[in-house]
């Protein structure tokens, strides 16, 4: 399991003990808090429209008046209610998506663990489209009670109750089998969208091209308003998730080991299946399938700075933000004036990497 | 101490360990010594609160069932058989997850160069920036004990002793780093700690344990000092094995024991 280009002694900085990578781990993360910044500044001035980010933030941060009134009330109108929330809400996701992943990796033991792979998004889709489809009819009293929320947390749902089944399924007596949460994550995936499928097949024409562009993924449809329902979810859950930082590098050397070395197991599992649960259920309620983030930004950063997850994770959740803005971009320029779903743009780097670690293991690593 | 009265483990319906009473003392070397599967492991399980049991255990007066897991592991560390890493974490980064509890017992300033002297305890100099899954068995079974040590640095915490549980902790050694671990181990208790190990040398078992418990199908077969516990007729019945105590092999046959170690 150790890749090659790693391999031999590791190094310090100057001044740190051999084998010490928090002082690279730091500078890292303090380079990927700059490459944020540039991927929301390249997100707030690329796009369809031709308007001026730099005139909007001009007039709004320093009242300078531009020579044409009219122009900059559509820049505006432009930077400030279709991009912003849309930067917003992808960094919420992307941060949400590949801090899951390094949760469920460190959770399950195996760097091969995902959301999108074992199942939980698919059951966040399957609460998902239950709400959409359903929502006007069937489930009409829930939707009409919990508003707009209603959704985020049908999602969430279907993502902890799929999780938390996958767990029991994988795990004898403190030990989880990777080869049965695979095996059982496909089959819990399949049944869901077999379900999924069912409800699809009962929607309207107008609900079946919404389903099917939210399947794809997009952050398209960002508004305030979905920032307000989802944003506090996704917020919470990655506030909460620094905390399992130490829980899950014990957890490295096994159950057991981590109960010897004085962690509550059992309460720091429960604890990263809702957090994770809650955080991928959020954002595939409002952008859908987005795949393959959650095990590229981990492991490219195992590579990086090490496993240790009090930095692994600070870091994936920046670098997670940064490529979904940047995945963003692409999608929204690459066919412009029309749009990709990012779904598909992160499936088409996503899946070749995801391809290539499995080669890179060849042999050295067991299911 | 530690103290167990009357444990019994019963794993999916079947008992694996039956009515063992136990006692460990700080100061002491105790070994666990039996034939395989008598028990040794799972008892050890029990008494690190990872498996469920019957009977009583108590350590240092407080019942073991009514401590949080982050409370135990301030008064005992422990080196399972063997342990599988996931990740591919630095020898120094493994040293370290010893001290997540954070009460290695060193000064507060201290705890940053514990991992280097702890990989020097164990003859590890120098191993801290290999990464653990390139070192072969015996090389990491040392790095789990700096780990273990880490943990329980000082042997004695705010005046309560504290314990080593090692399960097999020479089993893949070469005969030098069996004895350097064997003298950290009756060096922690001789510096007032505990030490609890399960030990298949019965050579070794002679020369370091202060009182040994030879189990035997689940059951403690005999305890005592080494002199008492190691007879012909006990060997035999615990380890279905005809051997005799203090017999030289005949002719020129060579053989080195542990004891004639000059350091």
């Amino acid at each position: 399991m150790v890749d090659q280009s790693i391999a031999g002694p590791v190094k310090g900085l100057a001044g740190a003990s051999e084998g010490d990578r928090s002082g690279r781990a730091r500078i890292v993360i303090l380079l990927l808090c700059l490459g944020l910044v540039i991927a929301v500044l390249l997100s707030l001035t690329s796009g369809a429209s031709d308007a001026s980010a730099v005139n909007v933030i001009s007039v709004r941060l320093f009242g300078i008046v531009p020579d044409d009134a009219v122009l900059s009330a559509r820049d505006s109108l432009i930077v400030y209610d279709i991009r912003l929330p849309r930067i917003i809400l992808g960094m919420l996701v992307g941060a949400a998506l590949a801090v899951s992943g390094a949760v469920m990796q460190g959770l399950f033991r195996n760097p091969l663990a995902d959301p999108g792979l074992i199942g939980v998004s698919a059951g966040s889709s399957l609460g998902a489209v239950a709400i959409i489809v359903l929502g006007a009819t069937v489930l009409a009293p829930l939707t009409a009670w919990l508003g707009t929320l209603a959704l985020p947390l049908a999602a969430f749902c279907g993502g902890l109750a799929t999780t938390l089944l996958l767990y029991q399924v994988a795990t004898r007596r403190g030990q989880t089998s990777v080869a049965t949460m695979l095996l059982a994550g496909i089959a819990l995936a399949a049944l869901a969208m077999a379900l999924t499928g069912i409800l699809i097949f009962t929607a309207d024409d107008r609900q079946l091209r919404d389903l099917t562009f939210w399947q794809l993924g997009s952050l398209g449809g960002a508004t305030w308003t979905k920032i307000a329902s989802v944003g506090p979810i996704i917020v919470l859950a990655l506030a909460a998730m620094p905390f399992l930082a130490r829980g899950l590098n014990a957890l490295a050397l096994g159950e057991a080991t981590a109960g010897h070395l004085g962690i509550s197991v059992q309460r720091l599992k429960y604890t990263a299946i809702i957090g994770v649960s809650a955080a991928v259920g959020a954002s595939v309620a409002v952008s859908g399938g987005i795949g393959f983030v959650g095990i590229v930004v981990p492991h490219l950063l195992r590579l990086l700075i090490g496993p240790d997850n009090r930095y692994l994770l600070p870091a994936s959740a920046l670098l997670g933000a940064s490529l979904l803005l940047l995945a963003d971009a692409v999608a929204r320029t690459v066919v412009a004036p029309a749009e990709l779903p990012i779904g598909i743009v992160t499936a088409i780097t996503g899946a070749p990497f995801f391809l290539w670690i499995l080669l890179r293991k060849r042999g050295v690593v067991d299911l | 101490m530690i103290e167990a009265r009357d444990v019994s483990v019963a794993i999916a319906g079947k008992r694996i360990v039956a009515g063992v009473d136990f006692a460990a003392y700080p100061g002491e070397v105790a070994a666990i010594v039996g034939p395989n599967g008598s028990g040794k492991t799972t008892f050890l399980m029990a008494l690190s609160g990872e498996l469920a049991y019957t009977g009583h255990v108590v350590l240092n007066s407080r019942d073991l069932l009514a401590m949080k897991p982050v409370e135990i592991a301030v008064h005992r560390a422990v080196l399972p058989q063997a342990t599988t890493l996931s990740f591919p974490f630095t020898v120094r980064e493994v040293v370290k997850l010893g001290l997540v509890g954070g009460r290695s017992g060193v000064l507060p300033g201290e705890d940053a160069r514990l991992p280097e002297r702890a990989l020097a305890r164990v003859d590890l100099d120098g191993f801290a920036g290999r990464f653990y899954q390139e070192l072969s068995g015996g090389e990491q079974q040392r790095v789990q004990l700096a780990r273990v040590l880490c943990q329980v640095w000082t042997p004695v915490l705010d005046g309560r002793p504290r314990y080593l549980f090692l399960d097999e902790p020479v089993s893949s050694l070469d005969i030098k780093h069996q004895l350097i671990i064997m003298t950290i181990a009756r060096d922690f208790a001789r510096r007032g700690g505990g030490v609890v190990a399960i030990l298949h040398d019965l050579n070794l078992t002679a020369m370091f344990a202060d009182r040994i418990f030879a189990m035997h199908r689940g059951r403690l077969a005999a305890t005592g000092s080494p002199r008492d516990v190691l007879s012909d007729d006990l060997i035999e019945k615990v380890f279905d094995c005809r051997l005799r105590v203090g017999v030289l092999p005949a002719g020129n046959v060579p053989f080195v024991l542990p004891q004639s170690a000059v350091y």
